[in-house]
């Protein structure tokens, strides 16, 4: 049972520190920046930084992503590994500006 | 308005198309409405706590709060149509029978409906939550306050109608097979909740994906388009389904239509003879 635990504990442990680290912000219902170069083939950190007082919904369809950042918080996620090509995503909450592409090279 | 209207309509689908299936599936059971508007009034409560409470929900668990709280709401509503689905299996012909023979609905089945106002509200907190956060954000943000209250009830409305057209659609299902066809739905929509359960749990990296991407039918038919949207929530279309929620999305559909099967052909249990004497009588 206690090896049990320890494998929930530290499976994730392990998921979380391997990989880089990139920050998108969200500012005035902005993405910045609107486009971002990850790898392709391996997995990788994406932290999405909400600095708008309001929540926001990171959303992209082709990531398999959907997760809801309140106002003034951050929300990180793992990602990958991808093929080569652009994963369009959007704040579900203000999609008319709120819009970017991950390039994955 | 408008995208406050799409919003609103795209959160309330889901719900408004799974309270349908309810509704169909608990037909001909006394006090039915009572049940599910319980369900649907509990759902929008819990939509607010969800709400109130995102930022801590958010951050739980390393920040994996929000997917597995997604994941477990999900998967209570998978169980709850299970068990509706299974004890339904075995008593769904003697149910017609009674609602033939009493021309009225009957008074047995407050087992399942429990069950069925479970998930109602479930189907309502999920997708309550999110509308609430959205409505909240742009109500602070400063936007025109009529044109939110406008766009919402407009996407409220809209969602509620699919579901309306749903019902009645079902309706129509002669009652020989309605509970064959409402328990083929159910059945298919636990299978794509829990399929749901599982990108959550692959989101939060406790689960692995197996593979990315086992088909692409996206071009074909897209889970972004309205006709997509509804096989999503109905049947758990997917155009660009993971390893790992196709997996969840066959076990789930095998194991409870396996458990159906074995509870057909069983027969019905005593204790059923007391709750409904009048078709017993026959």
């Amino acid at each position: 049972m206690k090896k049990l635990v320890l494998l929930l504990v530290a499976w994730p442990l392990c998921a979380l520190a391997q990989g880089e680290t990139f920050t998108l912000t969200i500012k005035d219902h902005r993405f910045q920046p609107a486009e971002l170069a990850v790898p392709a083939g391996k997995k990788f950190h994406l932290v999405v930084d909400n600095q708008d007082a309001t929540p926001e919904e990171f959303e992209s369809h082709k990531l398999r992503v959907e997760k809801v950042i309140p106002g003034k918080a951050k929300a990180s996620l793992t990602l990958g590994p991808l093929k080569p090509g652009a994963y369009p995503f959007v704040g579900e909450f203000h999609e008319s500006t709120a819009k970017g592409v991950l390039h994955a090279r | 308005m408008l995208a406050s209207a799409v919003i609103v309509f795209r959160e309330t689908l889901e719900a408004a198309l799974i309270v349908a299936i309810v509704l169909g599936a608990s037909r001909g059971v006394l006090g039915r409405g009572r049940w599910v508007g319980g369900g649907v009034a509990l759902g929008a409560c819990g939509a607010v706590l969800v709400a109130l409470f995102a930022g801590a929900i958010a951050s739980a668990v390393e920040g994996r709060g929000q997917e597995l709280f997604n994941a477990a709401v999900l998967l209570a509503a998978v169980l709850m149509l299970a068990w509706h689905n299974i004890w339904m299996a075995s008593h769904a012909r003697q149910h017609v029978a009674e609602m033939r023979h009493l021309g009225h609905d009957v008074r047995e089945g407050v087992k399942p409906l429990s069950a069925m106002l479970a998930v109602t509200a479930l189907a309502v907190l999920r997708e309550g939550g999110e509308t609430v956060l959205f409505l909240y954000g742009i109500w602070a943000g400063g936007g025109s306050r009529a044109e939110l209250v406008a766009g919402g009830a407009a996407g409220l409305a809209g969602g509620a109608l699919v579901g309306v057209l749903l019902y009645f659609g079902l309706l129509k299902i002669p009652l020989r097979h309605f509970f064959t066809v409402t328990g083929v739905i159910v059945l298919l929509l636990a299978a794509g909740l829990a399929a749901g359960a599982a990108n959550y749990l692959a989101q939060a990296g406790l689960l692995p994906r197996i593979s990315e991407e086992v088909w692409d039918s996206s071009a074909l038919l897209s889970t972004e388009s309205l006709v997509g949207r509804v096989l999503h929530v109905l049947v758990g279309y997917n155009d660009r389904p993971s390893g790992i929620e196709l997996l969840f999305y066959v076990v789930t559909l095998t194991t409870i239509a396996a458990l159906m099967r074995r509870e057909s052909r069983r027969p019905a249990p005593p204790a059923h003879e007391k709750a409904a004497p009048v078709a017993n009588h026959r």
